[in-house]
C-alpha cells in the first residue's frame, strides 16, 4: 500500500503539456463547480432586493427569528436520532452477516443492497402509508388485531421522520461497516480469543476500539446526510410541523414573494454546521487509515459460531428486511392498485391497473423518465471521468495544488442539494447564461454534489494500483494520454463501473436539488413523484413509485451483469 | 511439563469452488521442552494445523491433546479462550489502539486467573526484559518496528507462562539481517524457557537452525520426521529432500551394488527392499559431491565439463555438465576452477544411499520463486 501510494515523479517531465494542461483544465472545472456557487450563496445571501451594496440584514432576520432555534434544535435532533438509530442497525447487520455463521447471510447481503436503490422519496411516501396515524396500514392492523383505540404509531412526528430517514440510511451503514471488518486483519481479533478473551471481551476489548474510528466516521456522514435531507423533512416534517433547515429553505422559496434572503442565510448556516461535521470527519478517517490494517490473505476470518443464539439473529435480519424492503414495497403495491386510497381488507376486492395506465399515458412521465435517464447517465459519465483525472493527479503526482484539488473534489459532501440549488439560483441570477431550468443546470448541480462519490471510488482503486505498471507503460515509450487509455482505465475498470452505476442510481434519486431547479421541460421521475404526492394524487404516485424501484432493480441488475462480463478481473 | 499430541487431525475448508483439503491425517507429538517445526512450502496446511491446534480451526477429525487433556477431538472441542497457551502471529497482530503495556498484559487482565495489578506489572516487565523491550512501557503499539513488534508479540504471547507456544512464520516480515538474529534469540530463549513450541515455516534453514524436531509437510501430510540431522542427510523421499537444502537427483534402474546413470553405475548403498530391475533414486547435496581439475581414478568419479564457478566468499558453488545430467557441487573458495573446462566429479561412496524412486524431481527455479511468496 504505502509504495504504491507514492506518487510517480514521470509524470511531468514525460508530459510537458498535457502534464501542466489538464491538471489546470481540472482544478478550473472544479473551481467552478464549488467554489463559484459557493461564494454566489454568500455574496446573495448579504444583498437585499432593491438594495444597494452588502448587508447583514438578511442574516439579523433570520437569526434574531426565535423560531429560527427551534429549527435548529429541531435539525439538530433529527440529524443525530437518524445517525444513532441508522447507524446501530447497519453495525449490528454488518456484525451479524460478516462475523457470525448466521443462516443464509449470502443471500441477505444482496438483498441488503436493494435498498440502497430505493429513492428516498419513495421510501418516505411507504412510510406515510405505513404508520401514518389516520392511514397507516401498520396502525390499522395493530388497532385491529389488539383491539386499540388510538394507533400506536404516528410517522408525522419528530420520532416519525428519525424512524423513516434513519432506516433509509441503514443499508449504507451497513455497507460502511461490512468495508471495515474486512479491511480489518482478523488475527487482531485471534490473538484476543488465544490471549484468554471470551468472545464478548474481544468485542468490547478488540474488534469495537478498532472499528472506533469507522464508526464515529460513519456517525458524522449520517448526521451531515440527515441535516441534508429534503424528502423526509418536506413530506412529514411540514405536515406534522416539524420544520428543519431543509423544509424551511425549500418553504421559504415557494413563498410568494420568495424570500431569497432567507433561503440564502439558512443556507449559509447549514453550511456551517455540516462544514464542521465534514472537516471533522477529514480528521477521523485519516486516524481509520493509520488503524486499518490490511492482511495478507484474502480469507474471510472467522466465524463467530452463534450456537442457538443462530436464530434470534436469523429472526433479527428477517425482521429488518421486512421493516426495509418487503413491507415498503407492498404497501406502495397496494395502494398502486386501488381505485382510491382507504386502508382496509376489503379494498382487496376492488384491485385495478388504472392507475399504470393513467401514469404510463401521461406525457408528463414519458419525458420525466427521459430526463431522468439523460441526466443520469450523463452525470455518471462526467463525474466518474472528471474524478478519474482529478484522482490520478492527486494520487499520482508531486503538483503542488493537488491537495487543495483533492479538498474541492470531496467538498460537496457537505453541501446540502438544496443549499446547492439554492447557490445555483444566485449564480444565474449574477451571470445571465441562459440554462435556468435546463437539464443542463441539473447536469451541473448532479455532477457538483456526486463528484465526492466517483472522487473516493476512484483514488481508492489508484491506490491500490502499483504506480511501476504506469512507469513501465511510459518506459516502453507510451504517452500519458495512451498510458492513461491503456493501462489506467483497464485496470480501474471494475471500480469505475462500480462507481458510474453508483452515481447513476443516486442521480436518479436526486430530489433536493432539483425541486428547486426544474422547470416544466426539465421535469424528473423523482420531482413528478413528490409534485404528485403534494397534490395529493395518491395512487399515481404508488404505481409511479413501484414502476421506478422495478426499472432501478433491472437496470443495476443488468449493468452489473454486462460490465461483470467486460471488466478486468481483480484490482 | 506439556505434550502435546495430534493424532490423524483433518481439515477442510468450504470455499466457492468447493472443499479444500488443507491437512489430511496429520500426526505427531512434541515432547515438553521441544522446539517442534512443521516445515513445508505455501499452502501445505502448516498454518491450518497450527490454528486447529490453536483452537482457531474446528478441525473435522482427529484429536488433538495437551498432556492427559483432550483439546479436540472425541466430541470435545476446547475453544481457543479456554486453551492454556501463547501464539504469535505472521502479522504480530498488536493491537494499534493500545500501548506496549497494555498490549502484553492483555492475556492477564482477560483470562481465568485474573492477576492483581501489582503482579501485572512485574509479570510484564519480566516478558519484556525477556525480549529486550524494557524501558518502551508507554509507547503506543504502532510506532514501534518491525522487530520491535515481532518481540512484543512474543512478549505478549509468554506473559502468561502458558504451556504450549505457537508461531506462525514470525521471521518472515523482517530483513534478512533481522532475521538472522531473532532466529538466534529465539532459540536461546525457548533452550532457556523450555517451553513446549510448535513454529511454522518454509524457510529450511531457519527450520534445522531452531528445531528439535521438524516434520516435512506437503499437501497437507508429513512426508517425513526426525532431527533436523536425519532430515537433511536421510531425507526419505524426493520431495523432503529437495525442499531441505539444495540437491542433485540421480535417477535410474537398481543394478548390483548401485544404480545405473550418467551413463555407466554410481555405486551406492540401497536400503534392503529395494531390489535389482525397480527404480531407484540417488540425492547427492553439494557439499558432499566432490570436484577436481585431474581425474584421481577413484570409483564414483565422473568426467564432464564445468558450467558454472561463482564464487561465493565461503565456497564455490558449481554447476558440472555430466553428460546431460547438472551436477551441483560446492568446493573450497580457493580451488582454481575455469568456467568451460574439464573436470571430475566423484560422489564418495559413504555419502551415497539411494531411495525408492518416487517420481518427485527438483524444480529449482519454481522453489526460488516459490520461497519469495509468503
Ligand atoms: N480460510 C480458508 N478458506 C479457504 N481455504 C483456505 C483457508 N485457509 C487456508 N486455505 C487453503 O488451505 C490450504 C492450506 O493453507 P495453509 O494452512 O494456510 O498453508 P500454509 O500455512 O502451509 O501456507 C491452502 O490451499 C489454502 O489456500
Ligand atoms: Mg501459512
Amino acid at each position: 500500500m504505502a509504495t504504491a501510494a507514492r506518487g510517480a515523479s514521470f509524470a511531468l517531465p514525460a508530459l510537458p503539456r498535457s502534464g501542466v494542461v489538464i491538471p489546470a483544465m481540472a482544478a478550473t472545472f472544479l473551481l467552478l463547480l464549488t467554489v463559484l456557487p459557493l461564494s454566489m450563496l454568500i455574496l446573495g445571501s448579504l444583498q437585499v432586493e432593491g438594495r444597494e451594496g452588502l448587508t447583514l440584514a438578511n442574516y439579523a432576520n433570520v437569526y434574531s427569528d426565535p423560531r429560527t432555534y427551534r429549527l435548529l434544535s429541531n435539525s439538530f435532533l433529527y440529524a443525530v436520532g437518524t445517525a444513532v438509530l441508522a447507524l446501530s442497525l447497519g453495525t449490528a447487520l454488518a456484525y451479524i452477516v460478516e462475523r457470525t455463521n448466521v443462516p443464509f447471510r449470502r443471500a441477505f447481503f444482496a438483498v441488503t443492497l436493494v435498498p440502497l436503490i430505493v429513492p428516498g422519496i419513495v421510501s418516505t411516501i411507504a412510510w406515510v402509508y405505513l404508520a401514518s396515524g389516520k392511514i397507516g396500514v401498520i396502525n390499522k392492523a395493530f388497532m385491529a388485531l389488539l383491539g386499540l383505540t388510538d394507533p400506536p404509531f404516528e410517522i408525522y412526528s419528530l420520532l416519525g421522520m428519525i424512524w423513516a430517514e434513519g432506516l433509509h440510511l441503514s443499508p449504507l451503514v451497513f455497507l460502511v461497516m461490512v468495508g471495515a471488518m474486512r479491511a480489518m486483519d482478523p488475527s487482531l481479533e485471534e490473538a484476543a480469543v488465544t490471549s484468554g478473551a471470551r468472545p464478548l471481551r474481544t468485542l468490547r476489548t478488540v474488534t469495537l476500539p478498532i472499528l472506533m474510528p469507522a464508526l464515529a466516521s460513519g456517525a458524522l456522514i449520517m448526521f451531515i446526510r440527515g441535516l441534508e435531507s429534503f424528502e423526509v423533512p418536506a413530506l412529514i416534517g411540514i405536515p406534522a410541523r416539524v420544520p428543519v433547515f431543509t423544509s424551511e429553505i425549500y418553504e421559504a422559496l415557494r413563498r410568494y414573494p420568495q424570500d431569497y434572503g432567507s433561503a440564502g442565510s439558512l443556507g449559509v448556516g447549514l453550511l456551517a454546521i455540516s462544514a464542521v461535521g465534514v472537516w471533522w470527519y477529514g480528521r477521523l478517517t485519516r486516524r481509520a487509515e493509520r488503524f486499518a490494517t490490511i492482511t495478507g490473505k484474502g480469507y474471510r476470518p472467522r466465524t463467530i459460531e452463534l450456537g442457538s443464539w443462530r436464530w434470534p439473529a436469523l429472526a433479527f435480519l428477517v425482521l429488518y428486511l421486512l421493516i426495509v424492503v418487503v413491507m415498503p414495497f407492498l404497501v406502495l403495491l397496494f395502494v398502486s392498485l386501488l381505485p382510491f386510497y382507504i386502508p382496509s381488507l376489503d379494498m382487496f376486492q376492488r384491485l385495478t391497473l388504472k392507475n399504470y395506465v393513467t401514469v404510463l399515458e401521461h406525457p408528463d412521465t414519458l419525458l420525466a423518465a427521459r430526463n431522468s435517464l439523460l441526466l443520469a447517465v450523463s452525470t455518471a459519465t462526467i463525474a466518474m471521468a472528471l474524478t478519474a483525472v482529478i484522482a490520478w493527479i492527486v494520487v499520482r503526482t508531486r503538483l503542488p495544488g493537488r491537495r487543495i484539488l483533492d479538498l474541492l473534489a470531496f467538498l460537496p459532501i457537505g453541501i446540502p442539494g438544496l443549499v446547492l440549488a439554492v447557490a445555483l439560483i444566485f449564480e444565474l441570477i449574477s451571470f445571465p447564461i441562459p440554462i435556468y431550468g435546463t437539464l443542463i443546470i441539473l447536469v451541473v448541480a448532479y455532477v457538483t454534489r456526486y463528484m465526492p462519490y466517483g472522487m473516493r471510488t476512484n483514488s481508492a482503486a489508484m491506490l491500490q494500483l502499483h504506480h511501476e505498471l504506469e512507469e513501465a507503460a511510459a518506459a516502453s515509450g507510451a504517452s500519458w494520454a495512451t498510458t492513461f487509455r491503456k493501462i489506467v482505465v483497464p485496470l480501474l475498470w471494475p471500480s469505475l463501473v462500480a462507481g458510474w452505476i453508483y452515481v447513476f442510481v443516486v442521480s436518479v434519486r436526486e430530489l433536493s436539488s432539483s425541486v428547486l431547479l426544474v422547470s416544466h421541460d426539465s421535469i424528473v421521475v423523482s420531482f413528478v413523484i413528490f409534485d404528485l404526492q403534494v397534490s395529493g394524487q395518491s395512487n399515481a404516485v404508488a404505481a409511479l413509485s413501484v414502476l421506478l424501484v422495478l426499472s432501478l432493480v433491472v437496470v443495476v441488475g443488468l449493468t452489473q451483469r454486462v460490465s461483470s462480463r467486460i471488466g478486468v478481473k481483480g484490482g | 511439563m506439556a505434550m502435546l499430541t495430534v493424532a490423524s487431525l483433518r481439515k477442510t475448508y468450504t470455499t466457492d469452488r468447493g472443499g479444500v483439503r488443507a491437512v489430511q491425517g496429520v500426526s505427531f507429538t512434541v515432547e515438553d521442552g521441544r522446539f517442534y517445526t512443521l516445515l513445508g512450502p505455501s499452502g501445505c496446511g502448516k498454518t491450518t494445523t497450527l490454528r486447529c491446534i490453536a483452537g482457531l480451526e474446528r478441525p473435522e477429525g482427529g484429536t488433538i491433546q495437551l498432556d492427559d487433556e483432550v483439546l479436540s477431538g472425541d466430541g470435545r472441542f476446547v475453544p481457543p479462550y479456554d486453551r492454556d497457551l501463547g501464539m504469535v502471529f505472521q502479522s504480530y497482530a498488536i493491537w494499534p489502539h493500545m500501548n506496549v503495556f497494555d498490549n502484553v498484559a492483555f492475556p492477564l487482565r482477560v483470562g481465568r486467573a485474573r492477576a492483581t495489578s501489582a503482579e501485572v506489572r512485574k509479570r510484564v516487565e519480566e516478558a519484556l526484559a525477556l525480549v529486550g523491550l524494557e524501558g518502551l512501557e508507554d509507547r503506543p503499539a504502532p510506532q514501534l518496528s518491525g522487530g520491535q513488534q515481532q518481540r512484543l508479540a512474543l512478549a505478549r504471547a509468554l506473559v502468561r507462562k502458558p504451556r504450549l507456544l505457537l508461531l506462525d512464520e514470525p521471521l518472515s516480515n523482517l530483513d534478512a539481517k533481522l532475521r538472522e538474529r531473532m532466529r538466534i534469540e529465539l532459540r536461546e530463549l525457548q533452550r532457556r524457557l523450555g517451553i513446549t513450541t510448535v513454529y511454522v515455516t518454509h524457510d529450511q534453514g531457519e527450520a534445522l537452525f531452531l528445531s528439535h524436531r521438524v516434520a516435512v509437510m506437503h499437501d497437507g501430510g508429513i512426508v517425513q520426521e526426525g532431527t533436523p540431522r536425519e532430515i537433511y542427510r536421510d531425507p526419505s523421499t524426493g520431495f523432503a529432500a529437495d525442499f531441505v537444502g539444495n540437491a542433485t537427483f540421480l535417477a535410474g534402474d537398481v543394478v548390483e551394488d548401485g544404480i545405473a546413470a550418467l551413463g555407466g553405475r554410481v555405486r551406492c548403498s540401497m536400503p534392503k527392499d529395494l531390489r535389482p530391475g525397480e527404480k531407484g533414486l540417488l540425492v547427492l547435496r553439494p557439499e558432499n559431491v566432490v570436484v577436481r581439475g585431474a581425474p584421481e581414478r577413484r570409483p564414483n568419479e565422473f568426467g564432464g565439463k564445468l558450467e558454472i564457478a561463482a564464487f561465493l566468499g565461503d565456497h564455490l558453488d558449481c554447476i558440472v555438465a555430466v553428460g546431460d545430467t547438472l551436477v551441483r557441487a560446492r568446493a573450497h573458495p580457493s580451488v582454481q576452477l575455469r568456467r568451460g573446462q574439464d573436470v571430475w566429479v566423484e560422489f564418495p561412496v559413504e555419502h551415497c544411499v539411494a531411495m525408492r524412486d518416487d517420481g518427485w524431481r527438483p524444480r529449482a527455479l519454481q522453489r526460488s520463486f516459490g520461497e519469495d511468496e509468503e
